[in-house]
């Protein structure tokens, strides 16, 4: 696009400021993780790596951490699946309540989080389900599906349905097709919707707190009670630190992944 | 064709839900709770201690159970799970309200409830009573605290006691000069404080507001700051809503008071003896005070869920807790009067329950107690005391 | 069409015909598809939402806490008439309408310089560098924002030389607060709707004689509209039922999200809070229905 130099300066500051606004606050967690103050103050009173190492041998944080994954891989897996069917169902089919099952589906992530926790913890007491860590998975795989299900139904779309055909007509059954034409046209948004889940599911605290039984603590419940805590405060800070650095891989990953095939696909879309 | 497989199955189901959400009603009338001779529902009480369950769920006031992982020195729990191989599992609750919230789940085996969630929980038939026989260290409880009006029916006691306080007035002794002797301060309209003011997140501040007009407006009459009438709950109310000017925030979670006084967010503000030890030992400059207007206070008693899953458990840790060392141990950090009288033989500080009045009930005597306003006012007056709803209600309108 | 011989034999005994079967009958086919999803989403969350919200027409024992399950409109009432939950409402509405101001106007840069103006390379360093805070834990950011903007803290110190104080906590601190953890949302449907704006679009556009901005104006911003609506519907729905970090950043600020969880837990008045509940679940209904009329759930 053709863009005066003025304008194309203009817009690199905002974009550099704004991700100065968005990575100020995580630097002030990276030297909070290093400050000798147990309380989490500013400015910091001193240095010290006392926290790195009373990190790795946090057993609190390693159980949360091992829940929060457990939680997390539990309610992806469900939204990939339910997703996945329910956006063939929407995207193949014309059917009574089309237009409806879009807005069931984004209701669990558009009303607010607490308002989904409440409503399943009072049904969890109603049926006299014990919360537990499947319960919390429960609450989870119901928003996560929406992100699945727009990922899915937008490849879906771009997706030409003559290759199945072709396929069914050279003999395979549907199963087949599906496994060996389909399945690998849908990977990558599989993999980008499983992806997003994954983190929104990992990082969830508020239906979490309601869907979680005494001995349960997911990663954002050990952080929330432990935060201000004196002694554990800065190991919190460590722990956010390191899910910042070991996150980098995957989102870089999946970001050339999904580019891939979009450039296979955006042939077809211009 | 579709719909009518599912949509009618769907349907059946939901309906299911919402029968049986509507279907288990609470029961016979319960208890309607007027004045202390209201009768609590029946709950049956554990005869005989068997082995334990291997672990307890317990909600607790912040600091009440530490296992070392506040700070390495500070840890009453591993010994127990040690002895009993109970391990503990605890929810820190903020206020009285969380906690009679959370045992009214049934997912909890125990709690540290103060008298303004004991009775509430008694009359919801949420605690069981406790035989104090299998609770050895019982015989050496002060008797000050046994069989009293919120820890016990009709001479059954419902609890084992845990210890008792009062609020106190911390400021920041470089921000706030000369030192307060007076809850004035936190309810000046023009002071210069304003914005750094806390207060705590309760509907039961309530009460220190009325113990403030206690002595400040004398033509109110007020004797028990949790029993007010109309005219004495309207003034408290209206003065909170004056104070809400000047308050920066109110505080339920202890960690973020400690912090806020710290950085300076705070300077002024009711605590719990507690967060003033924590924030002196991360150098902060921060005193504490009983004002001269006396305080409100607590008499924590533990009590055990008529739903424990893990009764055994709990009964140990009951004995646990109040063993001649453990509560010298958590007196001492939280700050408090043990309620074992062996625990002040244990102190560290020999002098801890002469500064905490730990023998002296004449002291406690003026301490106005944590208790579940109803609207029986328990005098002359007769029933027309604002109950705990009018409380709550009153609350989110004062914070507006 | 299906009945073409087995190519590859000996497989599986029931796949090929039960494949023949769902070929042949489509609605079977939609049917076994529609069951799981829906039967999940109806039955555990619309099910568990009806439940809650028929709650709202019940009481509560004031001194037991027990749950009276006699219906009544006084939940409603208290909720109509008194003055405190109407500014509490409004404040609510007010922030979350602010943060998405905030964020569109944040966002909307950044994603078309992402989008458009952007190398590839550079494109795929920043689409990182915007999604990397998804993965910082959100009460760790919040915490972090508490500490600037507490008296003395990041922001004073900073801006002390310009002569601006930090706002402290407050509602200026909720508001700046919300926009810096929801914007990664609405960077994120703006970029994909923009990158699905085709160059060619706009290079007729300047063909035609427009200059960039007769260009944003007629021709990106309508097409990136229903784009925007759907980020909206992230950043207004998380303002509207957030409670943690107004409660961090908040001071003695109240919002909805503030009183439900007020009435759920300290107060254990589960009708009240299943009144107050059903303000925001209205307001999103009806930003959602007005939403698909925009079009944003293509963009979403």
């Amino acid at each position: 696009m053709h863009l005066s130099p003025a304008a194309r300066l203009a817009l690199r500051l905002v974009t550099a400021a704004g991700l100065a606004f968005v990575y100020v606050p995580l630097l002030v967690v990276v030297i909070s993780s290093f400050n000798s103050a147990r309380i989490f103050t500013w400015p910091p009173d001193g240095f010290t790596l006392e926290w790195w190492g009373r990190a790795w041998d946090n057993p609190g944080a390693r159980a949360a951490l091992s829940a929060s994954l457990r939680a997390a891989l539990g309610a992806t897996a469900i939204a990939l699946v339910l997703g996945t069917l329910l956006s063939f169902a929407v995207q193949r089919h014309r059917f009574f309540g089309r237009e409806a099952v879009n807005l069931l589906v984004v209701l669990p992530i558009a009303l607010p989080g607490i308002v989904t926790g409440i409503a399943l913890q009072s049904s969890f007491r109603v049926l006299g389900v014990s919360l537990s860590l499947w319960t919390i998975v429960v609450g989870h795989a119901t928003f996560c599906v929406v992100v699945v299900f727009n990922n899915v139904v937008a490849r879906l779309r771009r997706v030409s349905r003559s290759l199945e055909e072709a396929s069914m007509d050279l003999g395979a059954d549907a199963f087949e097709t599906f496994r060996l034409v389909t399945f690998p046209a849908l990977r990558s948004a599989l993999l980008a919707g499983g992806l997003l889940a994954f983190a929104l599911s990992f990082d969830e605290i508020i239906v979490t707190t309601f869907t979680a039984g005494p001995g349960d603590q997911t990663l954002p419940l050990w952080i929330f009670t432990n935060l201000t805590r004196p002694n554990q405060a800065p190991v919190v800070n460590v722990v956010a630190v390191l899910l910042i650095a070991v996150s980098v891989v995957p989102i870089w990953l999946a970001q050339r992944l999904s580019e891939g095939a979009l450039r296979g696909g955006a042939a077809g879309a211009h | 064709m579709n719909r009518t497989i599912w949509r009618p199955a769907v349907l059946t189901v939901l309906l299911a839900l919402v029968l049986a959400a509507c279907g288990d009603s609470g029961g016979g009338g319960g208890p309607t709770g007027e004045g202390s001779g209201f009768t609590p529902p029946s709950v049956p009480t554990q005869q005989s201690l068997g082995p334990g369950e291997g672990s307890v769920n317990l909600v607790a006031w912040a600091g009440y159970v530490e296992n070392g992982s506040t700070d390495p020195k500070v840890d009453w729990v591993t010994p127990f799970t040690q002895a009993t191989s109970c391990k503990v599992n605890v929810k820190v609750a903020g206020s009285s309200d969380e906690m009679v919230q959370l045992m009214k789940s049934g997912e909890y085996d125990g709690v540290s409830a103060s008298g303004d969630a004991s009775l509430r929980l008694i009359a919801a038939g949420d605690v069981a009573p406790v035989k104090v026989d299998l609770v050895p260290n019982y015989q050496d409880v002060f008797e000050g605290l046994k069989l009293q009006p919120w820890n016990s029916v009709k001479g059954v006691p419902y609890g084992i006691p845990h210890g008792r306080g009062a609020n106190l007035l911390m400021w920041r002794t470089d921000k706030v000069e000369p030192a307060p002797d007076s809850w004035g301060i936190v309810f000046n309209p023009s002071s210069p404080f304003k914005g750094k003011v806390t207060a705590y997140d309760s509907p039961i501040y309530i009460a220190d507001a009325a113990l403030y007009l206690k002595s400040t407006r004398p033509e109110l009459g007020i004797t028990n700051p949790y029993e007010l009438d109309d005219k004495q709950f309207q003034a408290s109310v209206d003065l909170l809503k004056q104070q809400a000017g000047i308050i920066g925030e109110y505080w339920s979670d202890y960690t973020k008071e400690v912090q806020a006084f710290k950085s300076g967010s705070s300077v002024v503000g009711t605590t719990w003896q507690v967060i003033a030890n924590l924030a002196k030992a991360d150098k902060a400059p921060v005193e504490v005070v009983l004002p001269k207007e006396g305080s409100t206070g607590w008499s924590d008693t533990w009590m055990i869920s008529s739903k424990a899953r893990h009764p055994n458990c709990m009964y140990r840790w009951m004995d646990h807790i109040i063993s001649p060392k453990a509560n010298a141990q958590v007196a001492e950090w939280f700050g408090e009067a043990p309620s074992n009288r062996l625990a002040c033989g244990q102190t560290a500080d020999k002098n801890h329950c002469t500064t905490f009045h730990a023998t002296d009930e004449a002291y406690f005597s003026k301490v106005a107690y944590w208790s579940t306003p109803i609207a029986d006012c328990g005098d002359d007056r007769g029933q027309v005391c604002k109950d705990y709803a009018e409380w709550t209600r009153a609350w989110t309108e004062i914070k507006g | 069409m299906s009945s073409a011989p087995a190519v590859a034999g000996g497989r599986g005994g029931w796949l090929r015909p039960l494949s023949r079967v769902l070929h042949r009958r489509p609605r079977l086919r939609l049917a076994l598809l529609l069951t799981g999803p829906l039967g999940w989403l109806l039955v555990a969350y619309i099910g568990s939402l009806a439940v809650l919200l028929l709650s709202a027409l019940w009481s509560t024992d004031s001194f037991t806490g027990e749950l009276v399950r006699e219906p009544t409109t006084d939940n409603f009432r208290t909720l109509l008439s008194s003055e405190v939950y109407r500014a509490i409402t409004l404040r609510t509405l007010g922030v979350a309408a602010g943060v998405t101001v905030v964020d569109v106007l944040l966002g909307f840069p950044i994603a078309f310089y992402m989008a458009k103006v952007a190398s590839p390379r550079w494109r795929r360093l920043l689409l990182v560098a915007v999604l990397t805070p998804l993965w910082a834990s959100y009460l760790v950011k919040a915490y972090a924002w508490r500490v600037m903007l507490g008296s003395g803290g990041v922001l004073d110190w900073l801006l002390g030389p310009l002569g601006v104080h930090t706002p402290g906590y407050g509602l200026a601190g909720v508001w700046i607060v919300l926009s810096y953890l929801w914007l990664p949302y609405m960077i994120l449907p703006i970029f994909a709707g923009l990158e699905r704006l085709p160059d060619s679009l706009l290079e007729a556009s300047s063909d035609l004689g427009a200059g960039a901005w007769r260009t944003f104006r007629s021709v990106i911003l309508p097409l990136a509209f229903p784009a925007v609506v759907a980020g909206s519907i992230f950043t207004f729905s998380l303002s509207l039922g957030d409670y943690v970090a107004v409660n961090i950043v908040g001071g003695k600020t109240q919002m909805i999200g503030n009183v439900i969880y007020a009435s759920v837990g300290a107060a254990n008045d589960l009708p009240f809070a299943a009144a107050l509940a059903t303000v925001p679940v209205v307001v999103m209904l009806a930003y959602l229905l007005l939403a698909r009329r925009a079009g944003a759930f293509e963009s979403l």
